[in-house]
């Protein structure tokens, strides 16, 4: 896909994100305002997947503990009083992008199966961490006093101001992930994916790199916690469980890995899967799972690939 | 501490399967715990109907390896020659397949499985060392198998293809071995190896959708410690992670209690137990990254 | 010789049972080619291995321009001058032949953690990086992607990308490998090209490409080097008749 096909096909996606607040004001069906902005929330922490794995090559199990993180460092500050999203939020972002530099500087050192088997071990002690701790609810989970307070006329407790505060933050993410992708930064990462031996034989010591997209993608996932928290205004360490990386992966794979906007169409096909067949039965799943095998065997390059001009990965 | 060694051997019954596969096909199997799920799900269907706890074993245990061979010709087939990403998607989708249909035929709920009369009581090991005779039994089969394995692949036919094939699968497919019969049953093999590790964890744990999942995160602790391809490393891997988990979560908290308050202690007791596994992992990762035990490939 | 660019002590490498490399003594002088020639299994590529920083010696010593490389890293050799080609081609396949050797040039010019600008606006690596693929003569190949190149050309691009480094020495491992009669002559007048401006160490097997490009030749055998020499001595060293046991080594 063209550069320019790429960017009117994000500009088309966000328009039609935009819209939506008013499609369900037309049917008064408030409850799409809160479908589409855990899609979009998921979106933003798909994405944050799709720097390591679509396009590093990183096949990282364990996303789900920086969002898990972003999601407590809002509640735990916010049960003690202080609830301006101007502290929370970096504080979501440092405190996941320091937990991926802990757990990357480890991992990293490891590569193919070791990676993604130890990756999902860290995840998963984080989550077991998280439900002995009882002062923050342990198994139980904990609400979310309030939402955060970002100041001003901006009252994240009105439906359609937070869902145009998630919108414009997934824009800006889609629009500085396009100018990492292309930087030089973005560059090694996609080298790294295609011959990492290459790579550290024309001279780039490639460790350093890698460390730094883990790092960067466990923030913006610690940043989509921290929305979500907002959202749900309950959490528990179920956030972190590695069948919730699961849950993140699928949807990059599903809508497309190595492309920004794959993992946007991924997330909305799922939740809005999810939301469908649910409707059907209870046990969903059971058609999901099978489902999920089929979509890996027989259409890797996801919903992405199927849109006109689609195919030809970013590069 | 035999509580421990009872947890090992239970890791590694799940772990010799786990890492037989992956040493073998190079496959990630993360539905292994599906099976383990299934085993012990089998067990109590079959107590059930027949009531009979030794005919209920020995048709979990048929039943969960023709499952798992069903699994592999259906749906694992295909998975060899992908990567392991396509090979985490696919048995990841198989995970939430079988966690409904377990759902969906015998409810969320969890299911009571009993020990049977004739297994429950103690067992006097030692003067003043009373044992629960179901547990003991759990390591004595435990061990069993772990010989079992030992004399099946190091003397027997079956298990000279089984080494072979690890180290050079197409060099034993031009010797004219028929590798896809192979490779369903050492799958089949493994999946039975499970399902005796779920049947026996049935009367101790409890049986609800899900199970699986705990278990396989500790297995895959157990075989990237142990060396991944490796069966002595499986079962040394699970001993010492059975070990560890259990002491340190019986232990840690109590000792923790004489150096800080307990109040803290009760805090991060807990916490500090539950990833001192984890941390174990990562230190043997960093002076031996291949795991204690690596198997040898070309 | 005055002080070797290149000076190999008692370097070591086994695999299991198996000695890849026994006891290797080599010198190379800056600005000659010394080509590395035996028979299969002689453990050339391993040598090479060993030079780049691919591969860690078990016992021995590397230094290169004075200092000692032995523990580097194949990263930060590439940044005290050396450079490496690929016997079996190994290059980015999904960018583009002229990103390949962008990245190379790129890799060279300071330090990566730039994330605003596009890379392909950057004139200071598109530009070098267009005058080394019209050095290899794929001055017109810049835009596809390398991986549709065909295998001459991979292998030119090789060459590239080792140049686009700025390298004081060249490890080139079977450049000409797996191509045909017409790419090889191309190939071997690229390199021609590189004599004396670059110091290489050549592993060939294929012994036209040798003759026409080395100052000197070593001669490996299990692991060691039996016999070093201008051409002419090594075609008439009856150890080297006898190590290629039947071989004609072509007059």
């Amino acid at each position: 896909m063209t550069s320019r096909r790429r960017a009117l096909t994000l500009v088309a996606v966000l328009a039609a994100l935009a819209a939506v607040p008013l499609a369900a004001a037309a049917v008064d069906e408030p409850f799409y305002l809160d479908l589409f902005g855990r899609i979009m929330i998921f979106a933003i922490a798909a994405v944050s997947l799709d720097i390591i794995l679509g396009y590093g090559g990183m096949v990282s199990l364990g996303h789900a503990a920086y969002v898990g993180i972003g999601a407590y460092a809002v509640a735990i500050p916010a049960l003690h009083g202080v609830h301006s999203a101007w502290l929370q939020w970096p504080l979501a972002m440092a405190l996941a992008g320091l937990a991926a530099l802990v757990i990357g500087a480890v991992s990293l050192r490891t590569s193919g199966v070791y990676f993604i088997m130890i990756t999902l071990a860290f995840a998963q002690m984080l989550y077991y961490v998280g439900i002995s701790i009882e002062p923050w609810g342990g198994d139980d989970g904990m609400r979310l006093a309030q939402r955060s307070q970002l100041g001003g006329p901006l009252d994240l407790g009105d439906p359609h101001v937070f869902y145009y505060v998630v919108l414009v933050i997934l824009a800006v993410l889609l629009l500085a992930g396009e100018r990492v992708i292309h930087a030089r930064f973005g560059t090694v990462i996609r080298a790294v994916k295609s011959n990492e031996a290459r790579l550290q034989a024309i001279g780039v010591a490639s460790f350093r790199y890698k460390l730094a997209a883990f790092v960067l993608a466990g923030a913006v996932g610690g940043l989509a916690g921290a929305l979500l928290a907002n959202q749900t205004e309950y959490l528990t360490p179920s956030f972190m469980h590695w069948t919730r990386s699961g849950d993140i992966m699928v949807m990059v794979i599903l809508g497309g890995m190595g492309t920004l906007g794959g993992p946007v169409l991924g997330a909305a096909a799922y939740l809005l899967l999810e939301n469908v067949l649910s409707a059907w039965t209870v046990h969903w799943q059971v058609i999901l799972g099978p489902l999920l095998v089929l979509v890996v065997l027989y259409a890797r390059g996801g919903l992405w690939s199927l849109l006109p001009g689609g195919g030809r990965r970013d590069g | 501490m035999l509580n421990g060694l009872q947890l090992g051997v239970m890791l590694f019954l799940v772990a010799a399967g786990l890492t037989l596969v992956f040493g073998i096909m190079n496959l990630i199997n993360l539905a292994h715990g599906s099976l383990y799920m299934v085993g012990a799900y089998f067990a109590v269907a079959f107590l059930g109907w027949t009531g009979s706890f030794a005919a209920a074993v020995v048709l979990a245990l048929l039943a969960t390896l023709v499952v798992g061979m069903l699994v592999e010709m259906i749906a694992l087939r295909t998975l060899y020659e992908r990567d392991h990403l396509d090979q985490v998607l696919a048995t990841f989708g198989l995970i939430l397949f079988f966690n409904e249909l377990v759902a969906i035929v015998w409810g969320r709920a969890a299911l009571f499985a009993t020990i049977p009369p004739a297994l429950g009581g103690f067992v006097e090991l030692l003067p003043g060392l009373r044992y629960p005779v179901y547990r003991a039994l759990i390591i004595l089969v435990g061990l069993a198998v772990a010989l079992l394995l030992y004399v099946v692949v190091s003397r027997t036919r079956l298990g000279m293809l089984i080494r072979a094939g690890a180290s050079n699968r197409t060099m034993v497919a031009a010797l004219g071995v028929n590798i896809r019969l192979l490779y369903t049953v050492v799958f089949g093999f493994g999946a039975a190896l499970a399902g005796l590790g779920g049947l026996m964890a049935g009367p101790i744990y409890t049986v609800q959708p899900g199970m699986g999942e705990e278990l396989l995160i500790e297995v895959l602790v157990v075989i990237v410690i142990g060396g991944i391809g490796s069966i002595r490393g499986a079962l040394v891997g699970a001993i010492v992670v059975g070990m560890v988990d259990t002491l340190g979560r019986t232990f840690l908290k109590p000792m923790l209690a004489t150096v800080v308050s307990p109040a803290a202690a009760d805090t991060a007791g807990p916490a500090l137990a539950s990833m001192l596994i984890y941390i174990l992992m990562a230190a043997v990762l960093y002076f031996r990254p291949q795991g204690l035990f690596p198997a040898a490939r070309s | 010789m005055a002080e070797p660019l290149l000076e190999v002590r008692g370097l070591r490498k086994r695999f299991g049972g198996l000695v890849a490399t026994d006891g290797v003594d080599l010198d190379v002088a800056e600005g000659e080619t010394l080509a590395v020639i035996g028979p299969n299994g002689a453990g050339k590529t391993t040598l090479i291995g060993q030079l780049s920083g691919d591969l860690k010696p078990d016992a021995g010593t590397i230094e290169f321009a004075g200092a000692d490389v032995t523990a580097l890293p194949a990263s930060a050799r590439s940044h005290r001058g050396l450079a490496r080609s690929f016997q079996i081609t190994s290059i980015f396949r999904e960018f583009s032949t002229l990103d390949n050797v962008a990245l190379a040039v790129q890799a060279h010019a300071g330090h990566s953690f730039r994330f605003w600008r596009p890379a392909r606006a950057e004139a200071a690596l598109r530009e070098p990086a267009r005058a080394i693929l019209e050095q290899v003569g794929l001055g017109a190949r810049g835009d596809v992607p390398a991986g549709t190149l065909a295998h001459g050309e991979q292998r030119q691009l090789e060459i590239a990308m080792a140049l686009a480094t700025r390298p004081r020495l060249l490890l080139l491992d079977e450049p000409v490998a797996g191509m045909g009669l017409d790419e090889s002559a191309r190939m071997v007048q690229l390199l021609r090209t590189l004599r004396g401006r670059h110091t290489i160490v050549l592993v060939e097997h294929d012994m036209d490409v040798v003759w026409a490009l080395a100052d000197r030749i070593s001669v490996m055998v299990y692991g060691r080097v039996i016999a070093t020499g201008s051409p002419e001595a090594i075609r008439a060293n009856p150890e080297v008749r006898r190590a290629y046991l039947g071989e004609e080594i072509p007059a």
